[in-house]
């Protein structure tokens, strides 16, 4: 019988049922601290002519400002740290998953965090553009009677992120356990003396889950995020 | 028969159905991949461009498979039919 588990609850906050702390809330104060060190790190001790963790920490930010600059348009440098934020929070929530720790963006809470923040930003930019009556009025265009169309579209944003983000991760997850059953399933049926078969193949296809799905849904969920806040800013 | 047998074994039957839904990213990502192959091949200086365009492509048409993927998800695991009987 193979098992796939949600995060695990610890605790209770004030012994309360309504506020449980998870396993994803640990690990992603983990991997905050993490990155709050990794940060210190590279840009401790910084000086004119860059040492080689200091041209990391330059070259992550240029990246990062080049990406701002070429998909939200100009002016829009002030996005680029919460932009960084979101990227690397998923990449190494995601990754958490090589350090034994239960992936962070396995749980459909985080990811659905993130993306109503992204949908308060779109809200809040549409109406600091167009003022409150002309984002009303956007919502009957073309014509009045896309109205309830247009306002479904606008809700899909955050869930449609959310769950893109959550479901490939969490389905990376669940067809790693399987497959690790099988192969188990498969040594011991065959009699070997040793696991033979879950030696190497899992870390092939966690290169896969793993490490591509990671870095592709950081870098779609970051894009997207520039793409939709940046349009709603025109 | 017993209804909450009844109801499991169709949800895993649903599950199953559900993944049919696999099928059109997987004729979309492939058509999408080969016109990227072409591009490059047209225009060889535009590689990263066009790489960049086609996995953020590639990933929104890959959004309508993992929907699929977590409906199969919730019923196999999180099903909320099953304690209605």
């Amino acid at each position: 019988m193979v098992e796939v588990h949600g995060p695990k609850i610890y605790t209770y906050l004030f012994g309360n049922t309504s506020f449980p702390i998870t396993e994803t809330m640990v690990n992603y104060w983990i991997v905050m601290v993490f990155i709050l060190f990794l940060c210190l790190f590279l840009t401790s001790k910084m000086e004119k002519i860059p040492k080689a963790k200091q041209a990391i920490a330059e070259k992550i930010v240029t990246m990062i400002d080049g990406l701002v600059d070429q998909n939200m348009g100009k002016n829009c440098r002030h996005y680029s740290p919460f932009i960084a934020t979101l990227m690397f929070s998923s990449v190494f929530g995601s990754l958490s998953s090589m350090f034994t720790l239960r992936s962070v963006t396995g749980d459909l809470n985080t990811t659905l965090g993130w993306a109503l923040i992204v949908f308060g930003l779109i809200i809040y930019n549409k109406i600091k553009t167009n003022g409150f009556v002309g984002f009303l009025k956007g919502f009957t265009e073309p014509i009045w009677v896309m109205t309830p169309l247009n306002v479904l579209s606008e809700v899909a944003t955050p869930i449609s992120m959310s769950f893109r983000h959550f479901g490939n991760i969490a389905g990376g997850l669940v067809i790693s356990t399987l497959m690790l059953s099988a192969l188990s399933s498969l040594s011991s049926a065959l009699g070997l003396p040793i696991p033979l078969f879950q030696l190497g193949i899992p870390g092939v296809t966690s290169l896969y889950f793993d490490l591509f799905a990671a870095c592709i849904q950081a870098f779609i969920f970051s894009m997207l995020t520039m793409a939709y806040v940046g349009s709603a800013r025109e | 028969m017993d209804p909450k047998a009844f109801v499991a074994g169709m949800s895993a039957l649903g599950a199953g159905m559900a993944m049919i839904g696999g099928l059109g990213p997987g004729i979309g990502e492939g058509y999408v991949a080969g016109q990227a192959c072409s591009a490059i091949a047209r225009q060889p200086e535009a590689q990263a461009d066009v790489t960049r365009t086609m996995i953020l492509g590639i990933a929104m048409a890959e959004s309508t498979g993992i929907y699929a993927l977590v409906i199969a998800l919730l019923l196999i695991f999180a099903n909320p039919l099953v304690n209605q009987f």
